[in-house]
């Protein structure tokens, strides 16, 4: 029953998000900051923020991801579960793309309010927040799915998060160019689709094979 | 057939030990008479370009060190497929091996990029897509090197830098297509001096030569990386025992 | 020869590539050199320590 066994990981997330909230809603919190912080940064000026806009959603949303992202695994590693997983008769990819999909469904909600309400903050028109969500949508999994590869990597190690983020943001790049490139164009009143075309590609690309690369990671972490 | 023999052979980290060992010094050779060719056709008898003078002879370092950036991922990437599925301990040692190798021309590539771009587009850095993929393989390589020292067990190591290696193998293309389609969209107006339709041949075959010299150079290093690190991983085996006494009663 | 050195002008460059490209390549064979001889330093002393135990 491996459809099964990922709805169980799945659940178990929920369950344990909502027995400690604030873990789940600090990185929403660390976005709506690192945003506040470019206007800050540059000049108040409402053409100059409304240009970078796009970028800034975006390079916020990646580092909250990260940030979601620290030490993954690292409970689960200690307190043996991961173990069991790879002991169980399922599959151990579905489990653990259930352990990641569940992470996602808490922390995607909140994100996108949140950058909603901060996109009309930053004078995004309002017509291009239906594309801006649309990237939310289609690019946070895969920030995620790449990220968990590059936690459980570094599950092993003493060194944890420093060094997951040097592995993690060169492989971030494309989803970055494609999702701001997106915003920007519909910001501009240009078309989106190419971009969200590409993003659903790796979209793709990133759901059927990150987890293979998560599992083989966790065993070799395992096995130290 | 004798090909799968002779790998069969060679995977075995005493034999490819003593391989490298006795291929090293002609190698040797064959870089220094390839690079002397390269240098004396790149420096002295390649003619000076129409547009940019003498300083496109920058090239003939610059181009083969990117080219290297390149090949060596790929060097290392094959490796990485050996490394996780037969579990072949010199394909393990070579990945990381690789790696340091890949590094340092990358950098080097980036460096001469930059020299190259001073006199020909007046800064030290633009936001070209080549430079900036290339930057972004400098922190892939950087990456598994830093992955490979968190690890304690050097086994488990190579096997993550392996996992690490084939994931950076898909997102390469992609990373790179991606910064091309970006630099397009932002700055239309940048015209890149390096795309040229034809090429003298005086210029062309230091070019060549040079990118042999530098594989060749590749390879040299390799051998000598691997076998410090098949040393330090074999120790306790009967042959390095033999090995190192022999080394210090010589 | 002079003219050779000064490249048109771009000597500072062309030369500051090359000799980089050229110290770079040396210093990366120097270390594995280097590291090789402390290697098997390393070794031997460990396998001489090593060996009494072994006869015994």
């Amino acid at each position: 029953m491996p459809e099964l066994s990922f709805f169980i990981l799945l659940q178990r997330e929920f369950t344990i998000a909502s027995r400690c909230t604030q873990q789940f809603l600090l990185p929403v919190f660390f976005f709506c900051l690192v945003v506040l912080l470019f206007p800050l940064g540059l000049s108040p000026s409402p053409e100059l923020i409304q240009t970078i806009a796009p970028g800034i959603i975006w390079v916020a949303t990646l580092l909250a991801v990260l940030f979601s992202l620290d030490n993954l695994f690292l409970e689960d590693f200690e307190d043996g579960f991961i173990e069991l997983l790879i002991f169980s008769p399922c599959s151990l990819p579905v489990l653990l793309a259930g352990k990641v999909s569940g992470l996602w469904l808490i922390i995607i909600a909140p994100l996108l309010a949140i950058s909603a309400l901060l996109s009309v903050f930053l004078g995004l028109p309002v017509e291009s927040l239906s594309t801006l969500m649309i990237s939310l949508l289609l690019g946070t999994p895969i920030l995620m799915f790449v990220g968990a590869i590059a936690a459980a990597l570094t599950t092993g190690t003493q060194q944890n998060s420093m060094l997951s983020t040097l592995l993690i943001l060169p492989l971030y790049i494309p989803v970055l160019i494609f999702a701001s490139s997106a915003v920007q164009n519909a910001a501009t009143g240009l078309s989106a689709s190419p971009q969200l075309y590409m993003l659903s590609a790796l979209l793709v690309l990133t759901l059927t094979l990150a987890p293979v690369a998560i599992s083989s990671a966790l065993k070799i972490g395992l096995s130290q | 057939m004798i090909l799968v023999n002779w790998l069969n052979k060679i995977a075995s980290p005493q034999r490819f030990y003593l391989f490298c060992g006795k291929w090293t010094p002609w190698l040797s050779l064959l870089f220094f008479i390839l690079l002397s060719l390269g240098l004396y056709g790149g420096l002295v008898t390649a003619p000076a370009d129409y547009q940019q003078g003498d300083a496109f002879r920058i090239i003939y370092v610059h181009v083969p060190a990117a080219w290297m950036s390149l090949f060596i991922y790929i060097v290392m990437a094959t490796n990485a497929v050996v490394a996780i599925i037969w579990r072949i301990k010199v394909a393990e040692v070579s990945i990381i091996c690789c790696a340091h190798i890949g590094a340092y021309f990358t950098f080097l590539a980036l460096v001469t990029g930059s020299l190259w771009g001073k006199p020909m587009w007046g800064t030290w850095w633009t936001w070209d897509a080549r430079l900036t993929s290339e930057l972004v393989l400098l922190f892939l390589y950087l990456g598994i090197i830093a992955l490979y020292n968190a690890y304690e067990d050097k086994r488990s190591a190579s096997r993550a830098i392996a996992i690490l290696t084939l994931v950076g193998v898909i997102n390469i293309p992609i990373i790179h297509y991606s910064v091309v389609w970006w630099n397009t969209l932002h700055q239309g107006a940048t015209v890149s001096k390096f795309d040229k339709p034809s090429i003298d041949t005086r210029m062309l075959i230091p070019l060549l030569e040079m990118g042999v010299a530098f594989s060749v150079y590749f390879f040299i290093s390799l051998f000598q990386r691997a076998r410090n690190e098949i040393l330090q991983r074999e120790f306790n085996s009967q042959w390095v025992k033999e090995l190192v006494k022999e080394k210090s009663n010589a | 020869m002079r003219d050779f050195i000064a490249m048109g002008g771009y000597g500072f460059y062309i030369w500051t590539s090359y000799a980089l490209t050229f110290f770079v390549l040396a210093i990366n064979i120097i270390i594995s050199r280097v590291k090789r001889r402390q290697i098997l330093n390393e070794l031997s002393n460990f396998h001489q320590t090593q060996a009494p135990v072994k006869d015994e």
